[in-house]
């Protein structure tokens, strides 16, 4: 299997192994040993929860600094729709553009046109396709992990278009190519982003193209100076018009499919809610629905690590910004619907599944493995006290099968064992070929 | 194959349980990941499972899910005590269901469950006791 990308990491000399980031992992991704947390790569979805819950920072997203930019003649910031949402009400959209121009980029576009040109070709899309039923939304890249890893059978069912944020940053660098003689690799689209997981799209797109942003600073870095700017901004002297269109929307939760116009479209927020809509279409329901917004957050991106106002706040802020300038398009429809026809918004290739590795690769070992797993199971306290450092028993016994953490490092039986015996050992260690007692067809108990 | 080679788990079943329905086709594609089946083949696997799981939900009071793996074939057998199938030929068909209206109601019922689950199988049993139960049998070929 190959090394992705990860966009969160963790600072070891911060970690105080107090595992709160243990147990919020959806996917049980986080170990902790020797007394500091680590993360198993193939199981980790990038959702950021780890880093909201860790008390002491510990769990850092990887996104760029400004530093990195300095190799660029020209840039341009791109900032995610959510940073409008993140400012009290009489600052609008084009004088968040302003300031930004302020702060040091060379400029800044908006991309809400490129949101509303998205949406175009997703209904096009949808008007064109025959294949099974429902198609999912692509551009949460924690999504895009957790079908990978979690429901590789869906990866067709990720639309093939692109992201808002790479249709505008390509036509960024087309313009400014053309109008500042720069070469595309002089100019730098920096997106502004509302949570680290956008990193990987940059950095290792599951389709493995290269993608036109060059890198993506935090909506909470840029704040402060971004605030100040747009405060000694005149906003009567701006030649520019306020940013209109129905892109603007997107941010919250079900903001995509108001956007559309499809038949029938459902938008679900949160792991847990989506896991479990995509179970049922995984269970073959839910034919009846055309296209499913899928967000990792459970308020859409507004709700995203890198935010700095409270997701519902932002959210109400989002709202009132659609109903002033969102109800307008921006696009002329039969233009993008020509560009469709070119497969101007299609994305090449295939997203390979990410299945979680096997107990082991060989089939008959993997089920012997399984077997002990459960034996382990049936033995351990299955109070999911993570003093072990595994999240829950079952990941524990697990971790003792495949040699990742001793039997003898669950607090609990250790305690139980010492009462009912002075002397001796606990007989089940990880390479001991002994096995619990069990019904004649060697059948577990339901887990 | 040796008895090492068979993975076993059962997965009780309660009639009408909607807050639970699913679970056990859950579990049971867990196991199937963990041990590194086919993501294809959990797929089948997964539809024939959630849909004899619903039937029990629905239809029985109460069943259980008897889950085998080998490194030649995933096999679940379901046993329910309910009312049972009179007519099995007719159950089979397509679009036939005796389905209540509640049942319907809820998205459920349309006479596609029995013939999905045969369809995603590669070898199908059923029996039924009309007023004690009905048993299924189905395996699937890694």
């Amino acid at each position: 299997m190959t090394e992705s990308f990860h966009s969160i990491r963790i600072e070891p000399a911060r970690c105080t192994g107090r595992m709160a980031c243990l147990r919020v992992c959806p996917t049980e991704a986080i170990r902790v040993r020797g007394g500091k947390a680590w993360i198993l790569e193939d199981r980790c979805i990038d959702c950021g929860e780890c880093a909201r819950a860790c008390p002491h920072d510990a769990i850092v997203p990887c996104t760029s600094s400004f530093t990195d930019f300095a190799k660029f003649k020209y840039t341009v910031a791109l900032p995610s729709p959510v940073l409008y949402g993140q400012f009290r009400s009489e600052i609008l959209p084009h004088m968040i553009l302003a300031g930004l121009r302020r702060i040091g980029f060379d400029d800044a576009c908006d991309m809400a046109g490129a949101t509303e040109a998205v949406s175009i070709a997703i209904e096009e899309h949808l008007a064109t396709y025959r294949g099974p039923l429902p198609l999912l939304s692509p551009f949460c890249p924690t999504v895009v992990r957790v079908i990978q890893v979690r429901h590789p059978n869906l990866v067709d069912s990720l639309i093939p278009i692109e992201s808002p944020m790479e249709i505008a940053a390509r036509e960024i660098k087309r313009k400014k190519t053309k109008e500042l003689g720069f070469r595309e690799d002089e100019i730098g689209v920096i997106y502004l982003t509302p949570c680290p997981v956008k990193m990987v799209a940059i950095k290792d797109p599951p389709r493995k193209k290269v993608s036109h942003v060059d890198g993506a600073i935090a909506i909470s870095e840029i704040y402060q100076p971004l605030l100040s700017a747009v405060a000694s901004l005149d906003g009567s002297n701006l030649k520019e018009e306020p940013v209109r269109g129905i892109g603007l929307g997107w941010p919250v939760l079900g903001g995509q499919v108001a956007s559309l116009r499809a038949e029938s479209s459902l938008a679900v927020g949160g792991l847990a809610d989506m896991e479990r809509i995509l179970e049922e279409i995984e269970n073959g329901k839910l034919s009846d629905v055309q296209y499913v917004e899928c967000q990792a957050c459970p308020q859409g991106c507004c709700g995203g690590s890198l935010t700095v106002d409270n997701p519902y706040v932002a959210r109400a802020k989002v709202l009132r910004l659609v109903a002033r300038f969102g109800s307008t398009p921006c696009q002329d429809r039969d233009a993008i619907k020509a560009l469709y026809q070119r497969d101007y918004f299609s994305l090449p290739g295939t997203i390979p599944p990410r299945p979680f590795a096997p107990l082991d690769t060989d089939i008959s070992k993997a089920i012997r493995k399984r077997k002990r797993v459960q034996e382990l199971y049936n033995i351990l306290p299955q109070i999911d006290c993570g003093a072990c450092g595994s999240p829950t028993c079952f990941s524990f016994a697990e971790d003792v099968v495949l040699e990742r953490a001793r039997l003898d490092e669950c607090l609990v039986l250790n305690a139980k064992q010492s009462e009912s015996s002075a002397v001796g050992s606990f007989p089940l260690g990880p390479d001991s070929d002994a096995v619990v007692a069990d019904d004649a067809d060697s059948e577990a108990k339901t887990r | 194959m040796t008895d090492d080679d068979l993975f076993c788990q059962t997965f009780d079943v309660l009639g009408g349980d909607f807050l639970n329905a699913g679970r056990a086709s859950t579990g049971i594609k867990a196991i199937l990941r963990e041990i590194g089946v086919e993501p294809s083949v959990i797929r089948r696997v997964a539809i024939a499972a959630y849909e004899a799981e619903m039937n029990v939900v629905l239809y029985a009071r109460k069943g259980a899910m008897k889950l085998r793996v080998t490194p030649k074939d995933v096999r679940i057998a379901v046993e329910d005590e309910g009312e049972g199938i009179p007519d099995i030929e007719l159950a089979m068909q397509e679009g036939y269901s005796t389905a209540s209206e509640e049942i319907r109601e809820m998205g459920f019922g349309a006479g596609m469950g029995l013939p999905n689950i045969k369809k995603n199988a590669d070898e199908f049993s059923i029996s039924s006791v009309p007023g004690r139960g009905t048993t299924l049998g189905i395996r699937i070929g890694l």
